[in-house]
């Protein structure tokens, strides 16, 4: 793969990431710390024949991506906690409805106004269910600066290859870090764009949500001679609303099983000197910008002759369960670190099932330093 | 020879749920008849719903429809409009979908001028849940939020577009369908936000406890409250106060579309022209 080197901010990462995987429009509403998204969108955007708007709320943001989803275009909003509150219940109408989009959340302290400027990393329950109902949710975790880009290109391509809404997850640190990073070219990107699925046959023989009950719906963009209908109500198999029994349970169970029963495509973690841990060894577990200080306090470790060794989930949900069974099966000495209070961690425990992890939290808008890790460590083992 | 609707129809959805004797049905058959009207390809036009009785008006016409999430019919219609400018894009809403839960996406539309056609189907109440308290509800009406009589203040919608920028503003009822479509195809035909007050019955869940069960009582009153906008002028200030005008209330063919001012951004981005500045305004503050 070509690769290049560019020296720029998490958040502007992103917002290049999304033209060059052909997002074509962006709403959105100033939030910080993830303005920046717009800032930078609204320049190049219009620059390719896109639209980037700045909208009346967050709510309309999300609103009017997803609309320029349904036309059959890539589309993106970006935001931060509060703003996928806002969000979510449109969340859920492009979950139920299949259209595909890209959410930027750049997390900051919550619950509520929070710490504004400060990061945290609160949004990840969240994130795996914003909206009510059954579904599930797609997020990935970038956990440098390269990923701000790598991450959100992939985000569009999980989008149209799901049919769903893709969440990715910044945080303050990371969206605001200015520095180097190698990232693919843009000809890279646009090679591995492929496009949604689309149907070519009669307009009578049409059924949108007619397909397979593990299978993603085919929506074909609007205005070509495919007149469908969209709804978040239960809906049958040319998308019309209905209440008829089975229909509804297999609509929902198909929201479930197209994801789960295709976690092999959407799983993709890092192993940081993981290979010789062994049972009275130390497995960290952390994401996002986190992760760049678990990587040094494992260098400061290892250097003082302490086994340790990082996994770092890139994406979140679906949880890589089996994975993560693996090395707690192994390891006996486990620890998160988080900056929310044991969000992750209680996914941890359910799919190692055990109720021993440590955890390492902080939830005053401050980042972690290694030296906390360090520390943790030695008073584990 | 009479007008043959099934064109435009998704006619294995028929009946449809509204009520019998509801205005929601001559409301559909006038846009369709202005849709004909205009020439408009049924391929070309987008219809958007929201929440409520009026949020079915997308599943029963046979174009690209869209059945959003409650309040958010101009939202969602301003990203599928500005991906697609040359196509023509329609919003259907109630009157507690468009003016009370989705108020900031109305107003920030007509702000906009982007050319969506907004159709706010007035009934005055909240129909599809029971009767509950709406925007428009008049002060000292019955409804099942207030049953000792609603005191909350009404808006008036045509007011309300005007004030936020609207270029093409007017208000109908179902009384005069033929009057309606002709209003419909003027407003479909601008280039702009165009707002369309299109007041309507609902004797089951407004006329139930207010005096106006059936159809007919109901349509009396609405009679009863509108004028013709040159009559309306006539009036005396205290007349007015109970008499909303009908027919165009505002027109302005010079305000420049959205979706056409959208270009001029893509041009300063593209090198094909300078930044936009107040010059390029009438209007500078």
């Amino acid at each position: 793969m070509e690769l290049r080197e560019v020296i720029s901010t998490g958040n502007d990462l992103a917002a290049e990431a999304a033209v060059d995987a052909g997002c074509m429009f962006f709403g959105g509403y100033p939030i910080t710390p993830s303005s920046e998204i717009m800032h930078t969108i609204s320049d190049l955007l219009p620059a390719v024949g896109g639209v980037a708007i700045q909208m009346e709320d967050e709510i309309a943001g999300i609103a009017c991506a997803i609309g320029a989803g349904m036309t059959g275009h890539r589309a993106m909003t970006a935001t931060s906690g509060p703003g996928i509150s806002l969000k979510a219940e449109n969340l859920g109408l492009a979950q139920m409805a299949e259209v595909p989009l890209v959410v930027v959340d750049v997390m900051r302290g919550g619950p509520s106004t929070g710490l504004p400027t400060r990061v945290s990393q609160g949004d990840v329950r969240q994130a795996k269910n914003p909206s009510h109902g059954d579904y599930r949710s797609i997020t990935l975790c970038a956990g440098n600066l390269a990923e701000c880009y790598t991450e959100t290109v992939r985000a569009f391509n999980l989008a149209d290859r799901f049919m769903q809404p893709v969440i990715v997850l910044l945080d303050e640190t990371i969206g605001h870090m200015h520095g180097k990073a190698v990232i693919p070219t843009a000809e890279e990107v646009k090679k591995g764009i492929v496009p949604r699925k689309t149907f070519t046959g009669a307009p009578e023989d049409y059924r949108p949500y007619g397909v397979g009950s593990d299978e993603p719906a085919v929506l074909n963009p609007m205005f070509q001679g495919y007149r469908y209908h969209f709804t978040g109500l239960h809906h049958d198999a040319k998308g019309f609303p209905t209440e008829e029994i089975e229909t509804c349970r297999k609509l929902i169970q198909r929201l479930e099983d197209k994801v789960m029963m295709h976690t092999d495509e959407l799983e993709l973690n890092e192993e940081f000197m993981c290979d010789d841990l062994e049972e009275n060894d130390v497995l960290i577990i952390a994401y996002g910008s986190v992760s760049l200080a678990a990587k040094e306090a494992i260098r400061h470790l290892r250097a003082e002759g302490i086994k340790a060794g990082l996994f770092r989930p890139i994406t979140l949900w679906p949880s890589p369960a089996a994975r993560i069974k693996h090395f707690t099966d192994k390891v006996k000495n486990v620890l998160c670190v988080e900056l929310n209070i044991r969000q992750y961690t209680e996914e941890v425990e359910r799919v190692s099932s055990r109720l021993d992890i440590h955890g390492l939290y902080k939830v005053n808008g401050r980042a972690i330093s290694p030296y906390e890790i360090v520390n943790k460590v030695k008073e584990i083992i | 020879m009479a007008f043959n609707y099934d064109q435009y129809l998704r006619l294995e959805k028929m009946p449809t749920l509204w009520c019998w004797g509801c205005g929601d049905g001559v409301i559909l058959k006038a846009v369709i008849r202005a849709i004909e009207t205009c020439g408009w390809k049924q391929d070309d036009v987008c219809v958007v719903s929201g929440i409520g009785c009026s949020g079915r008006f997308s599943s029963y016409v046979d174009f690209n429809t869209v059945h959003t999430t409650h309040g958010r019919t101009v939202a969602f219609a301003t990203g599928i409009k500005l991906m697609h400018p040359d196509k023509h894009v329609i919003c259907v809403a109630g009157d507690g979908d468009a003016l009370a839960i989705g108020g900031n996406h109305t107003i920030h539309g007509c702000r906009r001028n982007i050319d969506i056609k907004l159709i706010v189907i007035n009934n005055f109440i909240y129909g599809l849940t029971n009767s509950q308290t709406s925007p428009t509800t008049p002060q000292g009406m019955w409804t099942v939020s207030q049953k000792s009589g609603n005191i909350d203040p009404t808006f008036n919608a045509c007011d309300l577009a005007i004030a936020a920028g609207a270029s093409f503003v007017a208000r109908e009822t179902i009384l005069d369908p033929k009057k309606l479509e002709k209003v419909l195809v003027k407003g479909f035909q601008h280039r702009g936000f165009a707002f369309f007050d299109v007041m309507s019955n609902c004797h089951i869940n407004l006329g139930r406890k207010n005096k106006m069960q059936s159809a007919m009582e109901n349509l009396e009153w609405i009679d009863s409250i509108t004028t013709p906008l040159k009559k309306w002028e006539a009036l005396s200030d205290e007349e007015k106060l109970n008499k909303f005008p009908t027919g165009i209330l505002k027109h302005n063919e010079n305000a420049r579309e959205y979706c056409d001012m959208y270009e001029d951004v893509k041009a300063y981005h593209q090198g094909k022209r300078k930044a936009i500045t107040q010059d390029d305004f009438a209007k500078k503050i």
